[in-house]
């Protein structure tokens, strides 16, 4: 199993865009899709990416839920900031945050959350330290934040990337 | 009003406020002030033009530009983070 | 404009409202490029179409084209699958990129590296 289809999930991942891209389950098309499924996951091999162990399944949708929701209220605020006139007072700022995840997986879906929402964007992570350090456009309250990603998200984090 | 009268209209509209959107990314590239600006206005001009030919697909009915659009999106990526390199260390590779 | 007559009207009207809401919101972003006054605070704005904005009008297309072939037509979600991985990786190297220029300036705006 494990020499035939070293990345499972990559290999069904590929299928499923080809059978997408395609837009079609032609037997044709099939067969690409397996082939390419189970090729291309060997150049993969030579990269040796630390090995992955998702957990959780649960923790996973309710990460989904969760990011989903916070992606529309922060368009929201974000737009609100925008469009609002010119008069009222803001403070944006760059922050640091301590981090304790540990699973590298983990960190790069933490990056790509924080910075998918409007209004936080990801700078830089020290690995040494743990420390974040991270650029908030509407900044009231620095621990509040720190409270927000440790409770929010790396919690649910820590149950996916065990 | 019919279904087709609807989306014309109205795709027509989204149509003109994506343009909006591509130019003031351009008047962004244009006028900097700094190298930062100008990929940032680069990353919104091509974004946005992603958009407007997702819209142009409906509203032609057809999805003959959906390749366009999906090679957009992706050069796009390349190029800004290429730029940014770039910008960090003077060359892009090293 | 030919095939898109034999859409129902509700469903023309549900695609309209996600197409223009979307642009819409692409639109606030641009806009937030031209009113924001720091570079830092700029980066934030053209999330808005990145995410949401595209979202939507992806939405309209998926829904629009299902109706129209009469089968659940899935190609523009991998286009918001590829831009939603590769949005953040483009602000962050870009963040990056800026925070590096400015320290090598000595600006103030920006804090020391992490690395000390």
């Amino acid at each position: 199993m494990s020499r035939l289809l070293p990345y499972p999930l990559l290999s069904l991942f590929l299928l499923s865009m080809w059978l997408v891209l395609n837009g079609s389950v032609a037997p044709a098309t099939l067969l690409n899709g397996a082939l390419l499924g189970l090729l291309l996951p060997f150049a993969m091999r030579t990269l040796e990416p630390p090995k992955a162990r998702i957990r959780a399944p649960g923790a996973i949708l309710r990460l989904a839920g969760l990011v989903f929701v916070d992606i529309l209220r922060s368009n929201y605020a974000v737009a609100r900031i925008i469009l609002s006139p010119r008069g009222r007072e803001r403070v944006s700022g760059f922050i640091t945050v301590q981090l304790s995840l540990q699973s590298p997986y983990a960190i790069a879906m933490l990056a790509v959350i924080i910075t998918s929402t409007p209004g936080t964007l990801w700078v830089q992570y020290d690995a040494r330290s743990g420390q974040l350090l991270m650029h908030v456009l509407d900044l009231v309250d620095e621990n509040e934040w720190q409270d927000l990603i440790a409770n929010r998200y790396e919690r649910l984090l820590k149950e996916i990337f065990p | 009003m019919t279904a087709d009268a609807v989306l014309f209209w109205s795709l027509s509209i989204a149509l003109v406020m994506l343009g909006l959107a591509m130019g003031i990314a351009a008047w962004r590239i244009v006028w900097g002030p700094r190298a930062q600006d100008r990929v940032l206005g680069m990353d919104t001009l091509y974004l946005n033009g992603m958009l407007l030919i997702l819209v142009f697909n409906i509203r032609a009915g057809s999805q003959s530009y959906f390749e366009a659009a999906l090679i957009i999106g992706l050069l796009g990526f390349a190029a800004t983070v290429a730029l940014a390199k770039f910008l960090m260390r003077g060359e892009v590779i090293e | 404009m030919t095939d898109a007559a034999q859409l129902p009207l509700w469903a023309a009207w549900v695609v309209t409202a996600l197409a223009l809401a979307g642009a819409g919101l692409s639109l606030v972003g641009a806009i937030g490029l031209l009113r924001l006054r720091r570079f830092y605070e700029r980066v934030h704005a053209p999330t808005l179409g990145a995410t949401l904005g595209m979202g939507l009008v992806v939405g309209a297309s998926i829904l629009f084209f299902s109706l129209l072939e009469g089968e659940l037509v899935l190609r523009d979600g991998l286009i918001a699958l590829f831009l939603t991985l590769t949005t953040p990786v483009t602000l962050i190297l870009l963040a990056r990129a800026a925070v590096f220029r400015d320290r090598t300036e000595g600006s103030e705006d920006v804090p020391a590296d992490l690395h000390h």
